[in-house]
């Protein structure tokens, strides 16, 4: 199974994401994570949805059949080099006095934030790619995680362009035309 | 210039208004609480509204009303019970590609989501079986809506969309503003081939030997008769039509094979399957086409045209993918054809027609152990009906053999339910159709099983003027499903006997409801009861034949193996060739 991320902008209206959702589960594709926003402009919103996926042919139907929805406005695929992503993760560990200075240590070496304290815990917020978010779990993972949530990754393509402006190219089409 | 102000309408006045406006002529619906304001200006309106007696039955008459006509079909319901019982037509006309539009009422907006009565959340419930919805709950919405419907449902891959309005949008007053342009950013359906993929695609006919034309249902919705005709012409391709396509290239024809698939004739099956190139066209490699699919048609390559881009490739892999209107796509093609050196493939023609020659359908005797043939039955009814009535099929045996033994030589004279395969859907289609082309003689050819579904339609049909003629095939059991009891549950034959031969009593229930009731029971009283249905033109006529229950469809394919496993009868395969190409 290969992880794609892709970027679906849509028309910002009531049930656009219940139909996306169900259309993963009708056809019994993988979703691995999903984060939904506004964008820059107010009538559209994002969808990130990472999808895991055995050939290019699904990944193919995917974007095919999302695209078939009429509130789906563009879709790309974020390639790993061509675009930046990141996840949000707070982490509540065990800390008292004595393991809570090495705590630190770790979430500075990770560049994350202690966001709250108590005598037995603490908590950490930290982002960053799924690779390094990973890597300060398994760091923190000895001392006792308590309680953990972790946002769908969001992404953009690198460069100056957005996809809304792709979006636009789009809507120079002709538009559809009325019978009377 | 001072604009005119505009008119101040009530949401259920806008909605007939829209209605209207788009050129709605029918709607087949049922009045209830939520959708009841819609129901006053309609007393009023132009448009001719024909009260049902089930949703279901509005559905599927919208249904059968949109595939004579070519037009959008149009069903109203109100909310909760009366939108469900519409989600069966609605998925039906789903999976056929059928242009709809489904009006329900809602509860007003400030009960939604408070399990009010007659509240149902119909609009999530269709999310997977309608091309769109809405969900209106303000007034100045509706004309843009009903638009945009009428729009998304008839053009690209058409098919039903929904809308659903609460029930105080229906009743407040809004100013009307007729749009003038469609807010549907993410909508645009690609109907303009490209020009490489056709140029690719004509050089793998030339370069091909044993080519096919797959013909499915798609030609019927872009009305794309004469081209395929003169892509035939051009190429001297065989042909084989899905049952979604069963006429739009005539049966006549020499080059035509007939129905492929799971009880396809031998000549259609056996051509796909020794095919080196399939020229796909408006059809989408169903399981019932391709049987098991990893062995059908191994040698085949694929060129596949489709306005619906995620049917390309979605069960087999397309070497030339051609998105677009299926009229265009054959218009360039044709072109690009006439200007290319064709081979002739006389070899391959040859064995095609020998094995359609060899193997034809239907072939039974008119009566065994005392009953009548099925097969026999609806062999006459097409003879005697000829090839200019519309003829309607439920889903079962009948069904079949309707396909294989109807007069199917004219596009959009045979109606059934080919994806959904819901049982119940020939009646209330057949009016459908009878109201879309009055001028036509409409038969509907019916089962036992499916008839007791939705028969009270016939009431409609007395009460509105619609003289249907609807043929019982009455083999006192649920003929499909016992088959495969015969031929995969060892004869177990459990809960597929009807036991019609004790109740009902057809004619005395077509009588009951305003129709003619007639029965056959010898051969003698088929052509009577069929020629005298055909003198009645003023009720609908139900007539009965009562045929044996042990009649087979055949040829077939066992669900889940290879089309090369095709049986002629039980246990006995075709011999194909000893010469094979």
């Amino acid at each position: 199974m290969n992880k794609h991320t892709l970027s679906v902008l849509v028309e910002n209206k009531p049930g656009v994401l219940a139909r996306i959702s169900g259309l993963f589960a009708r056809r019994g594709y993988n979703i691995e994570s999903l984060a939904v926003g506004p964008t820059e402009e107010p009538d559209l919103s994002r969808i990130t949805v990472q999808v895991a996926v055995d050939s290019q042919l699904v990944l193919e139907q995917i974007v095919k059949q999302l695209n078939k929805l009429i509130e789906v406005i563009k879709i790309v695929e974020l390639e790993d080099g061509a675009s930046v992503g990141r996840e949000l993760m707070l982490i509540k560990v065990k800390a008292d006095p004595a393991t809570r200075s090495q705590i630190i240590e770790i979430v500075q070496l990770f560049r994350g934030k202690t966001v709250d304290v108590h005598n037995d815990s603490m908590t950490i917020e930290a982002t960053g790619s799924p690779d390094k978010l990973e890597a300060l779990l398994e760091m923190l993972k000895p001392y006792g995680v308590r309680e953990l949530v972790q946002s769908g990754l969001v992404a953009l393509g690198r460069g100056g362009r957005s996809l809304a402006d792709r979006a636009k190219i789009d809507k120079t089409r002709p538009a559809a035309r009325l019978a009377n | 210039m001072a604009e005119e102000s505009p008119q101040i309408l009530t949401g259920a006045q806008a909605l007939v208004e829209s209605l209207e406006r788009v050129g709605v002529e029918v709607i087949f619906g049922i009045p209830g609480g939520s959708i009841l304001p819609a129901y006053d200006p309609l007393y009023d309106s132009k448009i001719r509204h024909i009260l049902v007696r089930h949703e279901q039955g509005a559905g599927h008459a919208a249904e059968g009303y949109a595939q004579v006509t070519g037009k959008v079909g149009v069903c109203m319901a109100t909310s909760g019970p009366g939108a469900t019982n519409l989600v069966t037509a609605i998925g039906d006309a789903y999976m056929d590609s059928v242009p709809m539009v489904a009006i329900t009422g809602q509860v007003a907006s400030r009960a939604i989501g408070t399990d009010a009565f007659q509240e149902a959340d119909i609009r999530g419930i269709t999310f997977p079986i309608t091309k769109h919805s809405f969900l209106i709950t303000d007034p100045t919405e509706i004309p843009h809506a009903i638009v945009a419907a009428f729009h998304l449902a008839s053009t690209g891959r058409p098919g039903p969309v929904l809308v659903d309005i609460a029930k105080d949008a229906l009743a407040t007053a809004a100013p009307f503003t007729w749009p003038t342009e469609l807010d549907l950013p993410g909508y645009h359906p690609i109907t303009k081939p490209h020009g490489k993929q056709i140029r690719e695609a004509a050089r793998l006919i030339a370069e091909a030997q044993r080519p096919v034309i797959y013909l499915g249902g798609g030609v019927n919705r872009a009305r794309a008769w004469d081209q395929v005709t003169e892509l035939v012409r051009l190429t001297g391709i065989p042909v084989v039509t899905t049952l979604m396509a069963r006429g739009a290239f005539p049966d006549s024809h020499e080059l035509n094979l007939g129905m492929p698939g799971m009880h396809g004739t031998v000549a259609a099956v056996g051509a796909l399957q020794r095919s080196d190139l399939l020229i796909t066209l408006g059809a989408r490699f169903d399981d019932r086409v391709t049987g098991k699919l990893d062995s059908f048609a191994p040698d085949a390559k694929v060129i596949h045209a489709d306005i619906d881009p995620a049917e390309i490739s979605k069960n087999r892999v397309a070497d030339v993918p051609i998105v677009g209107d299926l009229a265009e796509v054959m218009v360039e093609l044709n072109q690009v054809l006439a200007d290319t050196d064709l081979p002739t493939y006389a070899e391959w023609v040859h064995q095609v027609t020998e094995w359609k020659r060899r193997y034809p359908t239907g072939d039974t005797e008119p009566v065994s152990d005392g009953l009548l043939s099925p097969e026999y039955v609806i062999k006459r009814i097409g003879e005697i009906a000829g090839p200019e009535a519309t003829f309607v099929a439920g889903v079962g045996q009948h069904q079949m053999w309707s396909a294989h033994l109807l007069p199917h030589e004219r596009p959009t004279k045979f109606l059934n339910s080919g994806g959904a395969g819901t049982m119940g859907y020939c009646v209330p289609a057949a009016m459908g159709a009878k109201v879309g082309r009055p001028e036509d003689v409409v038969w509907g050819i019916d089962g036992d099983g499916c008839f007791q579904m939705t028969n009270q339609e016939l009431v409609t049909c007395a009460l509105e003027g619609i003289p249907i003629k609807i043929a019982v095939i009455n083999n006192r059991s649920l003929g499909m499903v016992r088959q495969w009891q015969t031929l995969f549950y060892g004869e177990r034959y459990s809960n597929t006997n009807l036991k019609t031969h004790l109740v009902p009593d057809f004619p005395k229930l077509a009588e009951a409801m305003g129709a003619v009731g007639l029965r056959a029971e010898n051969l003698e009283e088929v052509d009577q009861v069929i020629n005298q249905a055909m003198a009645i033109n003023d009720r609908p006529v139900v007539v009965e034949f009562v045929v044996h229950k042990d009649a087979m469809v055949w040829p077939m394919v066992a669900a889940g193996t290879s089309n090369d496993e095709i049986k002629i009868a039980r246990g006995l395969a075709p011999q194909w060739e000893e010469e094979e190409l």
